[in-house]
């Protein structure tokens, strides 16, 4: 109940936002949500299964794609944009799935990486579809209602809200409790029924829709996309989201989210080397603060909660 | 009456080495079937073959007058085989109660749901209360695995394996390592299974094992040197030769 009231006080803050922030920071709140969304996908892998994607930004990319392509070179209204958005993302993480589950550690993240890459070639190169390098712009693809940027906000907070929601409890049921047990020993699962690479392959794709579903809401947000969007650093960038706010932690993307878009927001003033600091804000978080800012703050709650 | 398990010229070859060398075993139905043998005999390599983790190089597998030799170890499970494992093998971030929900849902569907809640059902609860009781781990149940005691994690591999009341169930060294108070007490957890489950017992120490089986089975270099009944064994010349004769780890 208590736990309750503090997600609907939260809800209701972020639903203020725009009532205080000028239209700018309204654009970089509704980032945030969106990135958020991507980085908790790939927690849901990371932290719950134990295997590291780096391909989670080209199936957001995917999702980008489809739906500016369905929107502005087919016609599609939102809805139905959206729906074969998301649809193609995760079955593109389906296809990955069947590819990825029979390996692990470094193994997995270099096939990720290669999958990741293949993804971006055929966007790149693929121009009668995709505009090659110039990418795929969309045209007043949001309906009449969400073309105010408030309203596109609470939108977006809705389905972020809905997505967290629906991560937290996949990784909390029955079958996430399964995920983590493969994380911590295959062979014992194995031993006890369970068919591991089946619940890998589900995991990946559950994980790849709702990285679909932020890869679609970017879509409405950016109305363009190119091959930048499906590039490894979109991965890496999400995957560092997740990693600043704690791997493990779920909700601890969007501080994750948060902290990184703001520092790119404010870095942009004075350098362009954003990838640099990027680079430097993965060790500094890898040396200091390993587990994350929710993980670190959990703990010290944890340990407050023991010498008391 | 068919046999619970029945292994035919089993071989498990690692490259050169033929770890299991043809074996050929019959365990009737409710044995209690002890393998003894020197450290590197080819025990774990064949309850290995016998879960499916590793493939026989050649030679059959059957579970109670099914060819299982191709299954995968988790379809094993399904069918009614236990095992615990030499090395702790269990997930240590999860509580013991996750632990044993994770092995009670192995064998059902219900570990297939998305979105609901990782809740025992009232059936469940009750087999998870009975294995954490045979196993004497009343009151440990909201432990996270890794702050177990390592004797206490020896005590989760067997309710794990048990939980589903296995027809069949394979104890790998369950007293490895433990103080000799600990090893009489998982002697007591063993002997007091219930005796429709067939059990074959890995066990280095003969003083442990002799008063808790019905049959011996020991190996040397991969084969079936001697086969007998507990009186049988502890005379034997040839056991003694190539077990008692050496260091025991
Ligand atoms: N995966 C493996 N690869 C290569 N050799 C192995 C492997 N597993 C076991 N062996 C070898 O097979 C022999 C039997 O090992 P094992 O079955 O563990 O013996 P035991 O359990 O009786 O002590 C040993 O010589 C061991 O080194
Ligand atoms: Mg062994």
């Amino acid at each position: 109940m208590k736990r309750q009231l503090a997600w609907l006080l939260v809800l209701l803050a972020a639903a203020a936002l725009p009532l205080l922030l000028s239209s700018y920071h309204v654009d970089l709140a509704t980032r945030i949500l969106i990135f958020a969304v991507l980085a908790m996908s790939i927690d849901v892998l990371a932290g719950f299964v134990g295997r590291t994607s780096l391909c989670h930004g080209a199936i957001f990319g995917v999702a980008t794609y489809v739906v500016i392509w369905a929107s502005a070179k087919a016609g599609w209204a939102a809805l139905p944009a959206m729906a074969a958005g998301v649809l193609a993302a995760t079955l593109v993480a389906a296809l990955f799935g069947v590819l990825a589950v029979r390996t692990r550690g470094v193994y997995f993240l270099l096939l990720t990486v290669a999958l990741g890459m293949v993804v971006w070639g055929v966007c790149l190169r693929w121009t009668t579809v995709t505009g090659g390098e110039n990418g795929l712009r969309g045209q007043d693809m949001r309906p009449a209602l969400l073309v105010a940027r408030e309203n596109f906000y609470w939108l977006v907070l809705a389905v972020a809200a809905l997505c967290s929601w629906g991560m937290w409890r996949f990784v909390n049921s029955p079958f996430g409790l399964s995920l983590r047990g493969i994380r911590d020993s295959e062979s014992r699962m194995r031993a006890l029924g369970y068919n591991v690479p089946l619940h890998l392959f589900v995991g990946f794709a559950v994980s790849g829709f709702f990285a679909g579903v932020a890869g679609a809401m970017y879509a409405f947000f950016n109305e363009y996309v190119s091959p930048t969007s499906v590039a490894m650093a979109q991965s890496v960038a999400g995957l560092l989201m997740a990693i600043v706010g704690g791997v493990g932690t779920l909700f601890g993307s969007f501080i994750g989210a948060a902290a990184i878009i703001l520092l790119e927001n404010t870095v942009s003033w004075y350098t362009d080397r954003w990838q640099s600091v990027l680079g430097l804000v993965f060790i500094f978080t890898m040396i200091f603060a390993p587990e994350g800012i929710l993980g670190g703050l959990r703990r010290l709650a944890a340990s407050k909660g023991r010498t008391r | 009456m068919q046999p619970a398990l029945a292994l035919q010229d089993v071989v498990v070859a690692f490259g050169a080495l033929r770890a299991v060398g043809g074996v050929s075993l019959t365990v009737p139905k409710g044995q209690r079937r002890a393998i003894i043998g020197p450290n590197g005999a080819g025990k774990t390599t064949l309850f290995h073959a016998i879960s499916g983790v590793v493939q026989p190089t050649s030679g059959k597998v059957i579970f109670e007058d099914a060819d299982i030799t191709a299954l995968p170890p988790h379809r094993r499970a399904r069918r009614g085989m236990g095992r615990t494992f030499q090395i702790t093998n269990l997930f240590p971030t999860l509580t013991v109660r996750q632990n044993l929900f994770l092995a009670l849902r192995g064998v059902s569907p219900g570990k297939f749901n998305l979105f609901g809640h990782a809740r025992p059902t009232a059936e469940e609860q009750q087999r998870s209360a009975a294995a954490l009781s045979l196993a004497r781990l009343e009151g440990r149940e909201d432990i996270a695995v890794a702050n177990l005691s390592y004797g206490e994690q020896r005590q989760v591999e067997l309710a794990l394996a048990i939980a589903n009341q296995p027809r069949l169930l394979l104890l790998d060294e369950p007293a490895a390592g433990l103080s000799p108070s600990e090893r009489a007490m998982v002697a007591e957890v063993i002997r007091a299974l219930p005796r429709e489950i067939t059990v074959i017992l890995i066990e280095h120490d003969m003083d442990l094992v002799l008063g808790l089986v019905d049959h011996v089975t020991c190996l040397h270099e991969g084969m079936v040197l001697v086969e007998a009944p507990p009186e049988g064994i502890r005379g034997n010349a040839a056991v003694q030769e190539v077990y008692l004769g050496r260091p025991r780890h």
